[in-house]
């Protein structure tokens, strides 16, 4: 006996076995990934007052580029309306459609990726520094025109570095929760529409220096594992998506049922993986 | 899916191989696709780690009945392998007990009794008995034997890394699990969190495929009420497995990252070691794992239990002659399980202080399902009224784990009650109870399982003498040892010193010589339980070649579909395509010239 409803769908169901396997398989990522979104809910309103400087509630916030995150939103909705074009090319046989579709389709992923990329080398290199007189600031350091990544105090001290050049953030009014009280200088360089407040800062006033690393605080570690492993289901995605569009289409010939039932689970796949950042996006960059 | 196209149909009058070129031993018994061969697999290694499990389980016996006394036979063993940290003079360190206890409910959980009651006995039987050729992704199949196989090696392996196995208990409790071992950053607990991954995923690609396979490849006339009910058990398994297991992989993560990359998801805020202050950052929540960890674990104890509950309601129908008694209402009673078991996961967590109001929900919950759970077990039991028993080894094993699961069942309502879990939560009144469910419940009924099917799968029957030497030893020495714990945990024994309790007694609050001297009993039954699995081990690899060959393709008289195929059932199961004309357990049927009528017989 072979395996039946391989590729046409078994009546009673009205689906094919991969179909049945898909959605269970998504079932279980939306469990993944809904454990790591209750994680964040009570990470977050579990954060200690005066866990992170200029923020009332401890939760950082108003750290991460709204437009950049918009702009990577945008590439991968993009991708997921081709992936269905992708797949409508086949059912209309047309192969060669497919395969242009296709290609933006990973062409978008492999974009978001390196996107992503950048934002996280722009955290690296972004520092939270807590001084001797308890008062506490973020910001990029100057260090010969550049901010070096996954620095620490130690190894500002190793450097023999005495003063550090700081390019403090100036907080946008937003990221104040409603009724702070909000310093005059820092208003006053906001009215300006300042970004920056160059200082100088004594290291032997820093009590603690670090990165915008997942050990610094549970909002990074969150922000870090979650995207990490959203990325990591964009680049699996991308990997299947471009496997069928250029090395798995022999199977187009000989069997193109198969074949076009191949690229609606792919896309499936590809649709969670583009919902699951339509999630992550407003929670952790705007909320 | 492109294995299908591998796949032969054999029709009748032909040999069911026939044009087949002999398949290489890589292709036939390490990378098969074949659902009976990678049955066999899990069942060959989840038998390997049952008894490993059971010996860590032996030496920590050892050290709680003579503390600080060198191990016999493996004391030096242990030394030598493993340092003089562990194992100073074959003296069992605290240190290596806690790994053990770890290691032992790690193990036993996760690498023997799932495995086993789920990918065994649900990959050889399910596809057999709902007229499948195969499982609906074969490939797939294999790859989560492989994934398993691989967590084993992984945990097997964290024993030999400097500072040896995870320590912090099978729940591994953050921080104790994250701080355990400040020295090594690849620590046991790092191994742990790895072969737990490999596991869950192994699980997960697992339940996709079993429940694809009975939604979609049941055979024609195969309804959803004329499945067999060991098939339901491992339907609702599969989506217990499928929705629980990855918050614990989100957990697992999260503590691997609090392990190697010092987050603190975990970690919360001022954290203090005898070492001074932890250096990090803080702000996480040691609740947050507990909630996530038993939001698995309870649905757990269910993928324990039902696969074993479907294995004796097969026994039990094939024994008595007579049809399951409430069929219908044991299947919507799995099905009432299977939803409850994911709102009860807090009534581990009494302990955590979490509020009178949540506690009163999971009282609620915890009440409410210990009521489907009952009918399945009252439904079995009225299935023996009226029946012409048969007393063969697996319908032994399958009648012990009745009152046995009964026994676990009815001890756990105290432990669901706030109050009384107050007092009894760190107690051995937790281990006997859980040990009464899983012990003599679920492995007598794999156990069963086991005697039951193993004439399909060798063709030869595993000789009865010994088998019933296997049970009555098993059944009497199980009782001995674990309804002495009862005695101990509701005196106040605490269940985590690992010298046997002697440092909680020491102080004269509630010393009792008798208490302590309990034991000494218990371990003398430990090693009866081991004397009386001999016969067992011998009678399973004995039977291959020299067991009696089973009288027919049918010994038992069955009426499932698994015992309408040839004897073992050829690659693709069935010489033809099976028709189901009836429901599962039609036996003594009225008027039939039988008193067994099989599902596949027309009329």
């Amino acid at each position: 006996m072979e395996i039946p409803y391989v590729v046409k769908p078994r009546p009673d169901t009205g689906l094919y076995n991969a179909k049945v396997g898909i959605w269970l398989f998504l079932a279980s990522e939306v469990m993944l990934f809904g454990a790591f979104f209750s994680a964040y809910i009570l990470l977050r309103v579990t954060a200690e007052q005066g866990f992170w400087p200029d923020v009332a509630t401890g939760w950082p916030h108003g750290l991460l580029n709204i437009p950049i995150g918009t702009f990577n939103t945008a590439v991968l909705i993009s991708s997921s309306v081709t992936v269905v074009m992708a797949w409508m090319a086949l059912r209309e046989n047309n192969f060669a459609k497919f395969r242009n579709f296709m290609i933006f389709t990973v062409a978008c992923a492999l974009g978001f990726l390196v996107i992503k990329t950048f934002e996280y080398k722009e955290k690296f290199g972004h520092y939270v520094i807590r001084l001797n007189d308890g008062k506490a600031l973020t910001g990029h350091l100057d260090v010969d025109g550049k901010s070096p990544l996954f620095w620490n105090l130690a190894a500002v001290q190793e450097k023999g570095i005495e003063t550090l050049k700081v390019q403090v953030d100036i907080p946008n009014k937003y990221r104040f929760p409603v009724g702070m009280h909000i310093p005059d200088e820092i208003h006053k360089a906001h009215t300006e529409g300042r970004h920056h407040d160059d200082r100088e800062i004594k290291v032997s006033d820093i009590e603690s220096l670090k990165a915008f690393i997942p050990s610094t605080h549970p909002f990074f570690a969150i922000y870090f594992t979650m995207t990490f492993l959203h990325g990591l289901h964009v680049l699996g995605g991308a990997l299947v998506l471009a496997y069928f569009a250029f090395v798995g289409t022999k199977l187009w010939k000989t069997d193109p049922e198969q074949f076009t039932n191949r690229i609606e689970v792919g896309g499936l796949f590809w649709h969670f993986v583009d919902l699951v950042w339509i999630f992550l996006f407003p929670v952790v960059y705007l909320l | 899916m492109q294995t299908a196209t591998s796949h032969q149909t054999a029709g009748p009058g032909h040999a069911p191989d026939a044009g087949h070129h002999d398949p290489g031993f890589l292709t036939k018994y390490i990378f098969s696709t074949d659902h009976k061969m990678i049955g066999i697999q899990y069942g060959l290694t989840s038998l390997a780690f049952l008894f490993f499990g059971f010996l860590l389980m032996m030496a920590m016996r050892w050290q709680l009945a003579y503390p600080q006394t060198a191990l016999p036979l493996i004391g030096g063993l242990l030394e030598k392998v493993l340092g003089s940290d562990m194992a100073q003079g074959g003296i069992m360190q605290a240190d290596l007990y806690n790994a053990f206890g770890a290691m032992h409910g790690t193990i036993m959980v996760f690498l023997a009794i799932v495995p086993l009651a789920f990918g065994a006995f649900g990959n050889y039987v399910t596809p057999l008995q709902i007229g499948a050729p195969d499982m609906a992704f074969p490939r797939l199949n294999m790859a989560s034997y492989h994934l398993y196989f691989l967590g084993g090696v992984v945990m097997l392996a964290s024993f030999f890394i400097p500072g040896g196995a995870a320590k912090s208990g099978w729940t591994s409790y953050s921080p104790l699990a994250t701080l355990a071992d400040p020295v090594n950053v690849i620590d046991g607990q790092t191994l742990w969190l790895v072969g737990m991954v490999l596991l869950i995923t192994s699980s997960l690609l697992g339940a996709v495929n079993f429940i694809t396979t009975i939604i979609q490849l049941r055979a024609k006339g195969m309804t959803w009420m004329r499945l067999p009910f060991f098939v339901w058990a491992q339907f609702v398994t599969g989506f217990l497995l499928l929705l629980a297991f990855p918050p614990l992989e989100a957990a697992g993560l999260m503590q691997l990252a609090d392990n190697v990359l010092n987050t603190s998801f975990f970690l919360p805020t001022g954290l203090v070691t005898t070492a001074g202050p932890v250096p990090v950052s803080g702000g996480g929540s040691p609740l947050l794992w507990q909630h996530l960890f038993w939001f698995l674990a309870h649905p757990e104890v269910y993928v324990l239990i039902l696969p074993a509950m479907g294995v004796v309601a097969e026994i039990i129908a094939n024994n008595t002659r007579k049809p399951l008694w409430g069929y219908r209402s044991m299947v919507y009673a799995v099905l009432a399980i299977g939803f409850l078991a994911f709102i009860v996961w807090a009534h581990h967590m009494y302990m955590t202080g979490m509020g009178t109001k949540i506690a009163t929900f999971f009282q609620t919950t915890t009440m409410m399902i210990s009521i489907p759970s009952v009918i399945i077990l009252t439904a079995l039991f009225i299935s023996l009224w009226g029946g012409s028993i048969r007393i063969n080894t697996p319908m032994l094993f399958a009648l012990a784990f009745l009152p046995m699961f009964g026994i676990g069942g009815l001890t756990g309502l105290p432990l669901g009650l706030n109050a009384t879990d107050l007092y009894l939560h760190d107690s051995y009144y937790v281990i006997a109870h859980f040990h009464y469910v899983v012990a003599p419940g679920t492995i007598f009924g794999l156990f069963a399982g086991v005697y039951y099917w193993y004439p399909k799968i060798t063709g030869r029957m595993m000789n009865e003498l010994l088998g019933k030497i296997h049970f009555w030893g098993s059944l009497l020495f199980m009782n001995l040892i674990f309804a002495p714990m009862f005695i101990q945990g509701i005196r106040g024994m605490s269940r985590r010193m690992y010298d046997g309790g002697a440092t909680y007694f020491q102080d004269g609050v509630g010393a009792d010589p008798a208490i302590l001297g309990l034991n000494v009993k218990i371990t003398h039954a430990a090693f009866g339980l081991a004397l009386f699995q001999l016969p067992f081990i011998f009678n399973f690899f004995w039977s291959i070649r020299n067991g009696k060959k089973s009288p027919s393709d049918n010994p038992w008289e069955a009426t499932t579909l698994e015992w309408q195929t040839p004897t073992p059932p050829p690659h693709g199961n069935f010489l033809t395509e099976p028709t189901v004309y009836r429901g599962p357990y039609e036996y003594s049927v009225p008027g039939a010239k039988k008193d067994f009528t099989p599902q596949g017989q027309p009329g």
